[in-house]
């Protein structure tokens, strides 16, 4: 088999039907860039996930006397919590395997967070240290395990609540999640739009050329040269597609992260990704745009074109 | 080279078959002549030996090989040994003389240097040397005719089937092309010819074939058009 006979083949077919060919490369762009938008989205939840957890604690608040008397209510109506029970708390999570490390925050301490936090303002001025609680920060060795701390210790005396800041932020994950399914499953319906769409101008293409298949047929062209050109060009649509996609995906880490809308710079709380989560997921965008028209083609064939 | 067993051939949604228990033999060399009238199963039976269709009964064999056996991949190395020539000539308007020729051997990947070669002498063969850069539109009928033979003969196939060569050309046109055929048979390629020309069979004098509504109805050598009693 030829190369350049393939080829020229190839270009005849692609030009043949030009309006197609352009709507099978956008239809193939899009839905990788989505594809590939959310393989990058996935990246950056994994990064803040890995960022935040690492920082965040499941605090024991302690009963002081002023929840006694107020709004502490149930948990605290034993009143404020004493020497002894904080040791045998402390005890207790030295015990425990999960837990890393445990600092202790007295109400001092607590009170002077919250002044650097709040600075002058009226509210931080109307706070007294005996106000703020004390509280156990407690750092587990697997955040995902929080709840034995909290069926440990909630409710016990001495203990006002136990908090874990990670419910916070699996809000916020949770909504970046649901944004992923989304993006998702629009790539779902585009690449289904895109495969119907080479599947037709593999007919279109099949039967515009059926005289030379023909002719290919009777003097005995394997039916894999047959398809060869057809199959050839699919990858070729999808490749260009592909390329586009990549493009997309580049000048988007490009400007909105780390240039032009710079996110980087304007949200500087958040990790975000780096050119290499970027970087590494090119290939796979290039090979399932390059691999997956192609097998849509072949599988086309099976139907369009009598062998 | 050609046996047929007891073949029959029924398509899909029609009740009558279009062949009906058809056993013959034809032997290396042979020039055979396919003649009945439209409907007769000429098309089916030439159809059957390019293995484009399959039998429903019997047995087909070409070339030695048992049809109804071969697998459909190894379906395209068989044809590479048949020849074919049809009746609307069937060449690619967009290619040259030259190119429409090389094209049989091109896409069963023949080396350049060997297609250089056989493309100019087997168009000298068919008698049009020198019109190897023209477009098939610009050649009359008989000279495309021509290229299309060309283009079966170029890869020496065992066989050469023609269906209706002469089907659009006019008398004398046909001539040439039978004499073109008739050499071609010389060089000891089997020749299948479906015809309507009485003219052409009752001169050339070979095998005579006759299918009637599926049926074998006469298997004559140097037989003629008609029936003769």
């Amino acid at each position: 088999m030829r190369a350049q006979f393939v080829l020229s083949e190839i270009g005849v077919g692609l030009r043949r039907n030009l309006t197609m060919t352009f709507a099978v490369v956008i239809s193939v762009a899009l839905s990788l860039a989505l594809f590939g938008g959310s393989l990058l989205m996935r990246d950056q939840v994994s990064q803040m996930k890995g960022y935040w957890y690492d920082k965040v604690n499941v605090s024991i608040y302690l009963c002081n006397k002023n929840e006694a008397e107020t709004s502490g209510g149930a948990s605290c109506a034993k009143g404020a919590v004493t020497a002894e029970q904080k040791k045998a708390i402390e005890a207790e999570l030295d015990k425990m395997d999960l837990v890393e490390k445990v600092t202790y925050e007295s109400a001092d301490e607590a009170y002077k967070h919250y002044k650097e936090q709040f600075g002058d303002t009226p509210l931080a001025a109307s706070i007294t240290p005996d106000q703020m609680q004390e509280s156990f920060r407690v750092k587990l060795k697997d955040p995902e395990k929080y709840k034995v701390i909290t069926t440990a210790f909630a409710g016990r005396d001495g203990v006002q609540s136990v908090q874990d800041q990670r419910s916070v932020l699996d809000n916020l994950f949770g909504l970046l999640d649901v944004l992923n399914k989304a993006a998702l499953g629009v790539m779902l319906i585009m690449l289904v739009v895109a495969l119907l769409l080479i599947v037709n101008t593999v007919r279109v293409s099949a039967f515009s050329r059926r005289r030379e298949t023909g002719i290919m047929r009777l003097v005995g062209a394997s039916s894999f040269y047959i398809q060869m050109p057809f199959i050839m060009e699919a990858a070729f649509a999808g490749l260009i597609g592909a390329v586009v996609a990549c493009g997309m995906l580049v000048t988007g880490q490009y400007f909105v992260i780390d240039h032009g809308v710079a996110l980087k710079d304007k949200l500087e709380l958040i990790n975000f990704i780096g050119w290499d989560s970027v970087v590494t997921k090119l290939p796979l965008v290039l090979a399932i745009g390059l691999l997956m028209p192609a097998l849509a083609a072949f599988v086309a064939l099976r139907k369009y074109l009598k062998v | 080279m050609i046996r047929f067993d007891n073949v029959s051939k029924s398509y899909p949604k029609q009740s009558r078959p279009a062949l009906r228990d058809v056993s013959l033999e034809i032997t290396k060399g042979e020039f055979v002549f396919l003649v009945g009238s439209s409907g007769s199963g000429k098309s089916t039976f030439l159809r059957l030996l390019l293995r484009e269709e399959r039998a429903s009964h019997g047995q087909v064999h070409v070339l030695g090989k048992d049809l109804a056996r071969l697998s459909n991949w190894k379906v395209p190395q068989m044809r590479r040994q048949l020849g074919t020539v049809f009746q609307d000539f069937r060449l690619l308007p967009n290619k040259t003389v030259a190119q429409n020729v090389a094209f049989a051997q091109e896409v069963i990947g023949k080396p350049r240097g060997e297609i250089r070669k056989a493309v100019p002498q087997v168009l000298d063969l068919v008698g049009l040397g020198g019109k190897e850069e023209r477009m098939p539109g610009e050649l009359s009928g008989g000279e495309q005719q021509r290229v299309a033979i060309a283009r079966a003969f170029v890869n020496r196939p065992a066989l050469l089937i023609a269906d209706e060569p002469t089907g659009n050309l006019d008398p004398q046109t046909s001539v040439g092309i039978m004499k073109l055929l008739d050499r071609i048979n010389r060089t000891g390629t089997t020749v299948i010819m479906a015809t309507h020309d009485q003219q052409i069979v009752d001169q050339m004098r070979k095998r005579v074939i006759e299918l009637e509504q599926g049926r074998l109805v006469r298997d004559q050598s140097r037989g003629v058009y008609g029936y003769q009693h």
